[in-house]
């Protein structure tokens, strides 16, 4: 008889222990963001897709050394280079991205001795066409200095 | 003749107009309360701070089409959301907002609000049978199990406040309770005539857990479970008439609301007599969204619980402590 009174005064508290914790979130602030209206700054240890660095020129630090292509366990990174006439280094004219075998790993920014990739802190990437996975990361540089 | 036919009919329109505006903005007072405590805005797009939501849901549910399944009774299934809604706008008739602002003052005003109060389940049962759907069927037959259960003991606390009052005019009961926060039913203290039994706030718990679970309301929904029965007795309503089983809800909230109020929290009276110059139906109205936003805080706070705490907690808990209460008010009715 005594469990059964103590169980109904304890079962009470703790509805009202809960009300209690309720009632004290209500007036904290909200912790969303409307997504589309506004968006988070993404974390600096964020890895999106990699992502061409540029020098003060606005060329990219890439030498064509074959590190990040070789690094891809997925054969995701497809470089092409040329040396144009009188120069000792080769130029970057090509570098594809295939984002859809990409996983991420990390193994070509690490792979890179000559800080020319990063990742890039982009994750509004949804399409409904695969084509749209496939990176050219030169183009991408192109288009964010002009 | 014609002037008592236009007074039904304003009567009517108002307690239609009262209901829908209630439902409509319970809802979004609901969807906000629940945004807050969860941490989140919730609506908050359509209009300033969402306040056209209700409208833009209305509309939407009045453009679809009500689609009746295959192999549904199709004369229960269109006639349970009007008899979902019927007995919540009828008890409007007989609650008096004020001393004065009252649709139909009738003597057993307490008496028709039951019973319209247990017709109300008769839908649920009705749309779930109708439907022929197993998740609506099981969830008829344990709405109907939970009405029966709570209905006793709150018959049993509204009946001590009737031995108290002696009267099933809810006027009277109201009137009854005194002119200071100190005098009302809630409160064991003081009252007029006789004195009240000590109990009088656990008879009020009581009234109100109850009103809860007679309510379909979280933590007793079994009946509309939607992690189990996906969304229970009007899982095969669309449209209006999803819409008006959604509208009885609120609308017996309002009721079970204003009940209580009457009941035990003074009614129209003000807390303390100097604030008798503000118009008794605001404090009515005060009192009766103040214990609104208890149930929807509630909802928010307590998981569902299951069929069988449910009833036990009725057959076991409440049953036994409302007798007591009935007994020992009637006991010291008869000593003082």
């Amino acid at each position: 008889m005594g469990a059964y009174f103590s169980d109904i005064f304890k079962g009470l508290w703790s509805l009202l222990v809960g009300m209690g914790i309720t009632f004290r979130e209500f007036w904290k602030p909200v912790v969303t963001v409307p997504y589309p209206y506004k968006t988070f700054t993404m974390p600096d240890r964020y890895r999106g897709h990699v992502e061409l660095i540029e020098n003060e020129e606005g060329k990219p630090n890439c030498i064509v050394c074959m590190a990040c292509q070789r690094a891809c366990p997925s054969d995701c990174i497809a470089i092409k280079g040329e040396k144009p006439e009188g120069s000792k280094k080769k130029v970057l004219t090509s570098y594809m991205l295939d984002f859809t075998k990409c996983s991420l790993c990390g193994s070509c920014v690490e792979s890179c001795k000559f800080n020319a990739l990063e990742f890039s802190k982009e994750y509004n990437l949804a399409s409904t066409r695969k084509e749209d996975f496939y990176f050219d990361l030169l183009k991408r540089l192109e288009d964010r200095n002009s | 003749m014609s002037l008592t036919l236009f007074n039904v009919i304003g009567a009517v329109i108002v307690a239609i107009a009262f209901v829908a505006l209630n439902a409509a903005y319970l809802v979004w007072a609901e969807r906000r309360g629940a945004g807050r405590i969860q941490r989140r805005p919730g609506p908050n797009i359509n209009g300033p701070l969402g306040l056209l939501q209700p409208p833009a849901d209305g509309l939407k549910l009045m453009a679809k089409q009500l689609i009746i399944p295959g192999g549904a009774d199709k004369v229960l299934f269109v006639a349970a959301p009007v008899l979902a809604m019927f007995p919540a706008l009828m008890s409007f008739v007989t609650i008096p907002f004020s001393e004065t602002i009252v649709a139909h003052d009738i003597n057993v005003g307490l008496l028709m609000i039951f019973a319209f109060a247990a017709s109300g389940s008769m839908a649920l049962l009705f749309a779930g049978w109708s439907s022929r759907n197993k998740y609506a069927m099981m969830s008829a037959v344990r709405s109907v199990s939970q009405a029966v259960a709570y209905e006793i003991p709150l018959l049993i606390t509204a009946i001590t406040i009737v031995m108290i009052t002696g009267s099933l005019n809810l006027i009277d009961i109201v009137n009854q309770q005194g002119p200071s926060v100190l005098h009302w039913n809630f409160l064991p203290l003081l009252g007029d005539g006789s004195p009240k039994n000590l109990l009088m706030p656990l008879s009020f718990l009581l009234f109100f857990i109850c009103t809860l679970a007679e309510t379909n309301r979280a933590p007793f929904d079994l009946g509309e479970a939607e992690s189990e029965l996906v969304a229970g007795f009007h899982i095969e309503y669309g449209s209006m008439g999803f819409g008006l089983f959604f509208m009885a809800e609120y609308a017996n909230i309002v009721i079970g609301s204003c009940l209580t109020t009457l009941l035990f929290l003074g009614g129209w009276h003000p807390p303390v007599p100097f604030l008798s110059f503000v118009p008794g139906v605001v404090w009515f109205l005060l009192k009766v969204y103040m214990l609104i936003a208890t149930v929807i805080w509630i909802r928010w706070t307590f998981p569902r619980t299951t069929i069988y705490g449910l009833l036990n907690l009725s057959w076991k808990v409440l049953i036994p402590f409302s007798l007591f209460n009935l007994l020992l008010t009637a006991g010291l009715l008869k000593v003082f």
